[in-house]
């Protein structure tokens, strides 16, 4: 019988060092490498705009066609107006381009375009690029949509 | 002391049981419970086509659908493809209308929710799909202007109580059309402008009856979608639903390290666009580059959605508004097919090049490059075991 509590302790005593082990190897694990940066605002490539990019109804939804909104304001923070957008974009991990041809198709006021005809057809990391050339000059500004 | 070591050997059972069962991460359970039917929303109303929703119309296209007499030859109907006890296809590698074609048929369910029809997305309606193989020679080979003649001395009665009045066909000829031989040519020609319109606006309509009863082909609860269910829930399957080991593996890789889920996504098993894959082309063949020349095709398309037959307004056009145009993605790009259904439906690919399923998953784990344009799919590893895995899940979309 003692032999036997002897047994048992030993394995609680081995079950404790690998529960100890196994929470070492977790805490002290790389995190993941970092995700792409998914920020829904920045400065464009060359700092001459304030972009921000959002879905206009507030959800992203996976295969169907929608509309998001890109503000544009300079660095102090006027909008910007009559800017011509080309976009473009697609999944850099499947090396295709996007499904639909995206294009600026109303301008709202207030440094708002409307963004009509995104679709996101599968998940994954989507990228989304447009080229703006407006009065203060043209620059560029690259998004991460991830479904 | 027995009784402890009993008590013992039961804790170890219990866990190693523990093992086997369904064993799904969260975010696994998330991209089932995305494939399953029950998350597919209700269809959606088609504002191009008025008639898409009254019965009497999907009634006449019913009576179409099936009607031989909508044929060069009497011998064709939209049926004779699209079977309805297979599923609406035709077990055939190509098919075969008046002639043989270049492209395997496709199955009807829930192709009322597809933006882009046929292999390559060259309609961009399902009103406009049912009309393309009535004129081309090798499927119904017919012309439209005999397709008025027709529908008014066989359907008249009917046809008006839907569609209003038949315009006057008299000073029509029997034969023309500006698709079809030489001669059918010259009598399009020769009609007047509004004679053009009159016998182009009799047969839109007869593509909108038959996509009003095309829509009613809906896909059907099968064993995955019983164990999808059960699985969100935590209900325990009842006895026929649950998966055996080697379907849950073939799931967990369909959706995991195979990658299927990247292009057969949401309940119908399709992202609904267009992929090349390096299916290779059928020899004997008329040369075939999908999508890449589809584009062209729709947007010539008289019957596409900026064209004068749409009904409602042109809100619904985004599909073509918004297509992709030019892009070196497009060579031999076909579209993505669902998946449901298919284990008891081969041969697979756009000409059925493949015989099997088995055959099919070879090919995209061994992912041989395209013999034009790139393929999107790259060479992975999968063991015997893994390949059968897959081949069971799919069969679970059948059953």
């Amino acid at each position: 019988m003692a032999s036997l509590w002897r047994y048992l302790l030993a394995g609680l005593g081995l079950a404790a060092l690998l529960a100890g082990i196994l929470a070492i190897v977790y805490l002290t694990a790389p995190q993941s490498a970092p995700g792409p940066d998914v920020s829904r605002s920045k400065k464009t490539a060359n700092g001459l705009f304030v972009a921000s990019f959002q879905p206009e109804r507030g959800v992203v939804k996976q295969g169907e066609l929608q509309s998001w909104l890109l503000t544009l304001k300079t660095v102090k923070g006027d909008p910007v107006e009559g800017a011509a957008i080309s976009v473009s974009g697609g999944m850099p991990q499947h090396n295709h381009g996007l499904p639909t041809s995206p294009q600026a198709t109303d301008y709202l006021g207030e440094g708002r375009y409307r963004i009509d005809g995104l679709k996101f057809t599968m998940s994954g990391v989507w990228q989304l690029r447009f080229a703006i050339s407006a009065a203060a000059g043209s620059d560029s500004v690259v998004f991460n949509v991830v479904l | 002391m027995n009784r402890l070591l009993r008590l013992l050997a039961l804790a170890a059972v219990l866990a190693v049981a523990g093992c086997g069962k369904p064993d799904f991460s969260d975010a696994e359970k998330k991209t089932i419970a995305s494939l399953a039917l029950n998350a597919l929303p209700a269809l959606k109303p088609d504002t191009t086509n008025r008639f898409a929703d009254v019965p009497a119309a999907a009634a006449l296209g019913s009576t179409l659908f099936f009607d031989q007499g909508m044929s060069h030859d009497g011998n064709v109907s939209c049926s004779t493809c699209h079977k309805i006890d297979r599923q609406f296809q035709d077990d055939l590698p190509q098919a075969v209308g008046v002639g043989r074609t270049n492209r395997r048929s496709m199955p009807l369910a829930g192709v009322a929710r597809n933006p882009w029809f046929f292999w390559d997305g060259r309609r961009d309606s399902l009103w406009a799909q049912a009309l393309t193989p009535l004129e081309n020679p090798l499927e119904q080979a017919g012309n439209r202007a005999t397709f008025a003649h027709y529908i008014q001395k066989r359907f008249g009665e009917r046809y008006e109580r839907i569609f209003g009045p038949l315009p006057d066909l008299s000073a029509v000829p029997a034969n023309a059309s500006p698709l079809g031989n030489e001669a059918e040519q010259a009598a399009w020609k020769a009609m007047t402008a509004a004679q053009m319109d009159d016998v182009n606006r009799v047969f839109s309509n007869i593509g909108k009856a038959i996509a009003a009863f095309e829509r009613s082909i809906e896909p059907t609860q099968t064993r995955f979608d019983r164990f999808a269910i059960d699985l969100a829930s935590g209900a325990k399957p009842k006895a026929d639903d649950a998966f055996s080991p080697e379907e849950m593996l073939g799931l967990k890789l369909f959706i995991g390290k195979a990658n299927c889920v990247t292009c057969h996504n949401g309940p119908r098993f399709t992202d609904n666009s267009f992929h090349n894959t390096g299916v290779p082309p059928v020899r004997d063949l008329p040369l075939d580059r999908g999508r890449f020349d589809a584009v062209a095709q729709v947007q010539a398309d008289p019957f596409n959605c900026f064209g004068a037959f749409r009904d409602g307004d042109a809100g619904a056009c985004g599909e073509l508004r918004f297509m992709v145009k030019s892009a070196p993605e497009l060579m031999r790009a076909y579209k993505t097919p669902s998946l449901r259904g298919a284990a008891t439906r081969p041969p697979y690919m756009h000409a059925g090049q493949f015989s099997s399923l088995e055959e099919v998953v070879a090919h995209y784990a061994e992912a041989e490059a395209a013999v034009e344009g790139t393929s999107e799919i790259h060479p992975l590893q999968l063991s015997d075991r893994e390949r059968a895995a897959l081949v069971a899940f799919l069969k679970t979309l059948s059953d």
